[in-house]
Order: structure tokens, then sequence, then C-alpha cells
């Protein structure tokens, strides 16, 4: 069956079609809103079976993992919009002064329009929906644009949003890089991608040609700084369910590297060679619990990275590999030069680079040394001291203290980056806002024009103005003073 | 920042950090408060800055460059001076944030460089803002206040040569002339007969935009529309106050920004189709509406976007600083002014902190559909539901084979 190419021109039409739904107010209602949220958590609830399946064929990814994060967390967005969403859509008073008195004034919330979301293929249910959401609680009509990398998860999204959802308002486009172009060269009020720095960077450049707002939710090597004096063993198994237990590593919040002291290293090491036993078993290669890479590209790529000469001699755990089923076991090394490969990029998979330092808070400056400011740090201390210079000094879209990676599902956190790791942030009521627009009204009454505004400018009038403008009640005083005897 | 009860020794907060180091571009129309109101943003919220001025308005320029120094950190906060090959240079590098107030098409090209680092934009640009003047023959007080509001809002804001300036006015065809007479009376009224010798009317910038106004009325089907002013002298710079009625709407006057003292006025049967007018075009920095009718108002604000809605003023929405100031679509990106310029120049940094005592071993592999029983329960802060999962009278999950 020949498929129809998706050109410039068909993307021209979906954005028209779009368009014309939009103008009718259809998106802006509530309603609308409620039934369309309403819709997908059926489908969350109805295809359970199919969403694991299609995630175990693109990423072998567990059971539990598909449940838990791409579909439990994905209701729970649902179910929180569905509470607040009249909240959240009610304009929101401002408080008015002398300046502009008498006067009131709110700022309402309004949908930006049609937006197109561009996600990723290491969450694609999550990385798809979670942006869909908002952007139906904010009103808007909708492209989704999910990643061909993981393509029965693609395929499964354009069915089910097809068959759930408004498809007059909500539309998939599935395809690779000529698709995406296509989609890109249209006008959009927003785009929300989801994925790296250097397809950001052409997806903010189209976007500039339409002066059209982007969210880049990107990536960049997250830290996790270990302190000696904790409990080694809960820290060990957080920083292990952050890491493999979130895709393999294949995650933008997934622990990259870790740095601790000398001292502390082959503790830590010792620490993590039990826990990883006890979870993945002896032969991490056999356990259902682990994803594997999603494709030879990224296989090849990690391969790379172990296999570099000053990197494949500091392996202290793991190592294993199998091209054939692209698995790659949890794999940590001690002392890697700091300009290796490993250290340079984004791992993006299972292998854990331990940098060790002589006292523990050298490894702020390593942090800043790094390049380019990380979408998320962790540390793990109980130094109250270290705590607090951890907050205000390490720079990254989110911290998180003696922890990984849970910040994600603390809905009143927004999840965004900085610098590199990104710009502008959702989830939760950012999600809203992140496809809003905060509309300035300014309501004036006839009474009380003051006819110090108009010419002829004269001096007095000035002082007066700038007394009133002011709102220091002296100066007006003294100023209508000023006014009466001149 | 609220966290549920679950979470149980956790932690979470919103720390505000600067950005790092910005670089504010600024326009000329209004050169000292262009340049420092972002200045002062990114100075409350800590960040090293960079100002250009605009090379327009020379002598403000040159004033910013050198009083600035005499008064503030010049490690931290500095002018530069020049034009578009300054600006260009000063793009290439890697800037946390840029701001920038100018038109729509520089706009284009400084994100277009800002994606290149990935560096976030304010773009404070601007478009044709319109102005809906209904019948208020209730009261003729009223109206007198309007057209005043409406004359200062044009030809009082650097003789319109302002992003909020009122642009162009929609009127109701039956009430048009009495309209154009009243403007007639009050512009007399604010600027004597010959108002190039008042003291209270700004000039043209230069002669570019002086000439670029003057073709605006080159076309004779424009000129003919022309009911009040028209005269402009190339010496000195000065277009008086014009007005004029129906101007065809393909004309240049009507589909570029105007940044000058000319008003057309455009009539309709009705006033409520000035909102398929306005939604036709692209979304205005500001509308303005002068009208006593609470229908139209409701219905202005929810079908209609722009960067801001103002009711039976204009201007003034500048000074409200507790509004964010910003626009729309191709009228901008972003907003400041009080807070909002904090945190335009600030990175909300996400923080939470967790405890190392409390646990949910169900957390960590091996899985099974027990443990992920008990986190779902957990993660939907059902304790009912948690506490029949443990007793074990609780198995709604479906066991799926995993091959």
């Amino acid at each position: 069956e020949n498929k129809a190419i998706f050109d410039a021109e068909s993307a021209k039409e979906v954005v028209k079609e779009l368009r014309d739904s939009f103008v009718t107010g259809k998106t802006k209602s509530y309603r609308w809103r409620v039934t369309q949220l309403k819709a997908m958590l059926k489908m969350l609830d109805e295809n359970e079976p199919q969403i694991v399946a299609a995630l175990r064929d693109d990423l072998s990814k567990p059971e539990f993992e598909s449940s838990l994060y791409e579909i439990q967390m994905l209701k729970n967005s649902c179910r929180l919009a569905l509470k607040e969403m009249n909240h959240w859509m009610m304009p929101e008073k401002a408080k008015t002064s002398l300046t502009t008195f008498p006067s009131s004034a709110e700022i309402v919330s309004e949908p930006l329009g049609v937006v197109l979301v561009i996600s990723a293929w290491n969450y694609p249910f999550l990385l798809s929906l979670d942006p869909v959401v908002g952007a139906i609680s904010a009103g808007n009509a909708i492209v989704l644009k999910p990643s061909e990398m993981a393509p029965a998860s693609s395929s499964l999204l354009a069915k089910l949003l097809a068959d759930y959802l408004d498809s007059s308002c909500i539309k998939v486009v599935e395809g690779a890089v000529p698709e995406t172009s296509a989609l890109l060269e249209q006008k959009w009020d927003k785009i929300l991608y989801t994925g790296n720095g250097r397809v950001a960077r052409i997806v903010m450049a189209a976007a500039a040609k339409h002066l059209t707002p982007v969210v880049l939710e990107l990536g960049g090597k997250s830290p996790v700084i270990v302190d000696s004096d904790i409990n080694l063993k809960v820290a060990t198994r957080r920083i292990i369910a952050g890491k493999w237990g979130c895709n393999n590593g294949q995650a933008c919040i997934s622990p990259d590297y870790i740095i601790t002291t000398k001292d502390y290293a082959t503790k830590l090491v010792d620490s993590f060679k039990c826990a990883l036993e006890r979870f993945y078993g002896k032969d991490p290669l056999e356990s259902k619990d682990l994803s594997r890479i999603v494709n030879s590209n990224h296989f090849d790529r990690l391969s790379k990275l172990m296999d570099e000469e000053k990197v494949s001699s500091k392996i202290v755990h793991g190592g294993q590999r199998n091209e054939k089923y692209l698995q790659i076991a949890p794999t940590i090394f001690l002392d890697v030069p700091v300009n290796s490969l490993i250290m340079k990029e984004e791992i993006f998979g299972p292998l854990l680079p331990i940098i060790t330092v002589d006292k523990v808070e050298q490894s702020f400056d390593l942090i800043h040394s790094s390049g380019g400011k990380p979408l998320a740090a962790y540390l793990f201390t109980n130094n109250k001291k270290l705590k607090r210079k951890f907050v205000e000094t390490v720079s990254a879209g989110g911290l998180v203290v003696n922890d990984t990676a849970v910040h994600l599902a603390i809905h009143s956190l927004p999840f965004g980056g900085v610098g590199e790791s990104g710009m502008g942030s959702y989830h939760g009521k950012f999600s809203f806002d992140a496809f809003s627009h905060k509309k300035a009204v300014l309501y004036r009454g006839f009474a009380g024009d003051a006819f110090l505004r108009y010419p002829p400018y004269t001096p007095g009038k000035l002082t007066l103005l700038q007394a009133l403008l002011s709102g220091s009640i002296v100066g007006i005083i003294r100023a209508l003073l000023g006014w009466f005897w001149a | 920042a609220k966290l549920p009860s679950i979470a149980l020794l956790s932690y979470a907060e919103l720390v505000p950090e600067p950005l790092g180091l910005i670089l504010v571009i600024s326009s000329w129309n209004f050169p000292m408060g262009l340049s420092l109101e972002p200045l002062i943003g990114a100075i409350a919220a800590g960040n090293a800055v960079v100002i250009k001025p605009s090379e327009l308005a020379p002598a403000s320029s040159s004033l910013l460059a050198n009083a600035l120094p005499n008064y503030l950190d010049t490690q931290a906060i500095k002018v530069i001076e020049g034009g578009p090959a300054v600006g260009q240079q000063l793009l290439h590098h890697k800037w946390d944030k840029i701001f920038f107030t100018g038109s729509t098409k520089v706009g284009r090209i400084i994100m277009s460089e800002a994606a290149k680092n990935l560096t976030p934009v304010t773009l404070e640009l601007g478009g044709k803002c319109p102005a809906i003047l209904d019948s208020l023959s209730w009261s003729w007080e009223k109206e007198v206040v309007a057209i005043n509001r409406i004359i200062g809002a044009k030809y009082g804001s650097c003789a319109g040569q302002a992003c909020i300036s009122i642009d162009y006015l929609f009127v109701e065809k039956p009430f048009s002339s009495t309209v154009v007479e009243l403007m007639k009376a009050m512009i007399k009224k604010m600027y004597g007969d010959n108002p190039r010798e008042s003291h209270s009317i700004s000039r043209i910038i230069n002669k570019h935009h002086f000439l670029r106004l003057k073709d605006l009325l080159i076309d004779q089907k424009v000129k003919d529309c022309i009911v009040y002013g028209g005269s402009m002298d190339e010496d000195s710079l000065f277009i008086e106050p014009t007005i004029l009625v129906d101007p065809p709407l393909e004309s240049a006057m009507m589909t570029e920004e105007i940044f000058g003292p000319l008003l057309p006025i455009i009539t309709l049967d009705k006033i409520e189709d000035s909102i398929d007018f306005i939604n036709s075009r692209p979304k205005p920095l500001a509308l303005y509406a002068f009208t006593k009718n609470e229908v139209l108002k409701e219905r202005l604000v929810s079908e209609t976007s722009s960067g801001s809605v103002v009711f039976n003023d204009a201007i003034i929405q500048f000074a409200a600083d507790t509004l964010p100031f910003g626009g729309i679509g191709e009228s901008g990106i972003g907003k400041y002014h009080g807070k909002f310029s904090f945190d335009t120049f600030t990175h909300y940094k996400a923080v939470a902190r967790r405890s190392l005592l409390t646990d949910f071993w169900y957390r960590f592999p091996p899985w099974n559909n027990y443990k992920l029983e008990l986190l779902e329960n957990t993660y939907n802060y059902d304790y009912f539901g948690l506490l029949l999962v443990i007793l074990g009278l609780k198995r709604s999950r479906k066991t799926f084979h995993v091959n």
C-alpha cells in the first residue's frame, strides 16, 4: 500500500484545517476540553496492554516502567487537569494603583491557537501526551509528531488518538525528517519540542521565521554528587532507580555521572555491585527489568564510549553486551579522564562513570567547568551546609537532594531546562500556562480624566503628573499646593 | 511548592536564580525608558547586562553610554553603542537571554541568531494597534473624554511613533462626521492653530522615516481621504496631526504599522464588525475600545487576541505594572514590567529534597505485579487503596504475558 507523501502542501492543509476548527471556538469551550481529557483517560485505561506491547517492541521496556511512567503518570496529568482546569481558566485579578485610578485589571488566559508537539523516542507516550494534555487544557488545536525511532508507539498513538479524540482538532502526523521539516515550515502558535540540542536549534530557527514561541525540553549531563556520611544503601538504590530503572539510562534526567571523594569511591562501587546484583541478577542481560538500547546507531555510539582506550580499562563492573538484542548491561567506570568522550557528551545509556575528587566541595567546580547547564543535578548528603551550597551554586533545570528523578512527579514543580538543557517548562499548571497567552485587560472609567495629560505641556502639569505617577500622597499634595500657588 | 502528604519528609521549592549575561537591545522612540526598564528587571534578578541603545537616537545613546558608568557597576553593566554592524557582532556571542524592543522584521533576525545558541528571547515588537470608538451618545462629556484620550494616545505618544500608539480607529458610519469634528476641535485646543510652533509634539525621528510616512500619502486615493492636516515639512521633520477617513484597505497605510501622526478612521455599519476585521489581521500589541456596552466588551476580550486590551483609555497600560506588558504572535514573545521583569530575567530552578529515612521498597526491581499495584496506589495518593493492596484485598491488575 502506497503511503501518501507528507510534504509542505500536506502540512499546510493540516494547519489550515486545524485553524478553521480553532476559529469556530470549539476548542475554547470548557466542555470540549473536558471531553477530550476524559476520552484520553478512557483511551489509557482500555489500551494498557497494547501500549505496554508497543513499548516492548520499541524499547524492550519492562512492563513495570511502561505502566508506571508512561501510563500512570499520564493518567495523573489528565486527572489533575480535569480537577483544576476550571480554576486555571479563571481570569486572575490584578491590583491597580493610583496611576490608573479609577480602574480594574485582570489577566485573562486564552489559548494560543494551533500548536505543534514534537516528542522523543525514549518515553514515546509520556512525552507525546503529557504536552498534549497541557495543550488541550489550555484550549488549543494540536498536531502531534511522535518520534519515528519508536515506530510501534508512533503508529499506536496515531491510531488511538484518531479513535478516541476529536480529530478535527487533534491530529497525529507520523514521519521522520522530511515530514518534520514540512511541519516546521508552517506557522504555529507554539512549538513544544523534546529531544536533543542539535535538532532544537533547527526547531527554534524554523520558529523564528514565524516568531513562534517555543518550549525546548532537552538534556545534558546530569551529575550526582555523593557525600560520604549518608545511608549508602538507600542512596545506591535511588541512584540505580534513576539510572537503570529509567529506560536503562536513556532518560533526559537520568543520573549521567557520579562525583565522589577518593576515599569513598570503593565503598560506593561495592554498594552498587551488591544492589545491582540484587535487582538484576547475576547476568543482567537475562533480566526482564531492563530496557534495551533503542537501535543499533545508539548501540554503536555507546560501544564507542565504552571502548575508548583510556576508558575501557576503567570498568569496575558490568560491560557485558549483546549486539543482536541491542543489550548493554549496567556498567560502572571508576576515574575516567575528564576529557574522555564519555565525559564530554550526554551518555543516555547504562554507562555510569564515577569521577573522584579529594574533597566533596570540589565537585561544584567540576560541574561548572563541564560545559552547559544540565537538566537535573543530584546530591546525596546529610550535611546541611553542603545542601545549601548545592542549591545556591549549581544551576540546572531542577535539583534533587537525596534522590534522583522524582521531581518529575511533583506537579507543583515546573519541569524544564536552562541554557543548553532547554527553555520553558511544563507539568501541572505549568503545562496550562505553557500553552496559554496571558492577556492583560485594563478597564478604565471616564471619570477623573487627567487634563494634566494633554498638551499644551506645562511645567506645572509635569510636576503634578510626576507626583501622581510616583503614587506618593505627600508628593501629590505638594504638587497640588504648588499648582494653586503658582 | 505544595506536596501531597504521602510524599512524607519531602520538600519542594522554586528557587529564582539569575540567567547570567543579558543583552538588551532597545529602540529609538523611547530610548531611555526602553533601555533602562529592562535593565532594572535584569539587575533585580541578579544578572550582568549589556545594553545596545539605538543608533537612531544618538544623543540619548551617548548620554546613556556616558552617564551609566558614573552610577552603575561597570564590571557588570555596560553600554555598547553602534548600529546594525555592532548589533550583528554582539549577536554572534552566546548570551543567557536577549531582550529586544523593535520591529517585527528585526525581531525575526534576532530570534534566528539566538537559536544558534539556544538563547531564550523576549521580543517586544509592534503591529497595528486598533482602537474602537463606540457611540457614546448618551453622554457628551464621555465622548469628549474618549476623543481626548484617543488624540493623546495618537499624537501625544511621540507623534504616533510608539508601539502601543493607536494605529487606526473604528467608528460607526452615522457617528463618523461628529467624531472628526470633535477631533479637529480638540487637536486645535491641544496644539493650537500652528502645531509646528507648539512645543508639545514630537518630530519624526529621521529622514528615512519621514519619507516612509510621506510615501504612505503619495497614492491619490489615500490623499483624497485626508480630512484634516496632511502638511509636512521635510527640513524640520515635522508632520502635522493628520486624520483620514476610509483609506483603501489594501493601501500601505492600512497594511503596515504607521508609526507616525496619521490617523485613519475606518467606518463600519455596525461596531461589532470590527471584531472580524481585527481577527483577519496579525495579532496586535494592544487593542483599545471606548465603549459602555458590556456585551461588546466581553466579546472583544473573548473573541480577539492581542498582547493587552484596554477599555476606555489607551497607552496607560504601560504604567500598570501589575499587568504583563508584551505581545503575542507577530507583536512579540514574552513580557515584562513589575514582577514580570524580574521573572523574565530569572530561571526558576525546581528543587526537591527527600529524606534518606523513608523509602518505598516496592520502587526497586525485580518488579512484579504486587509491587506495581502498591506503587500505583502510592502514586495516586490512594491511601485506602494502598491498605487494601497490603491486606491482599485488592487485585485489579490484569497479568500480562511477558515473553
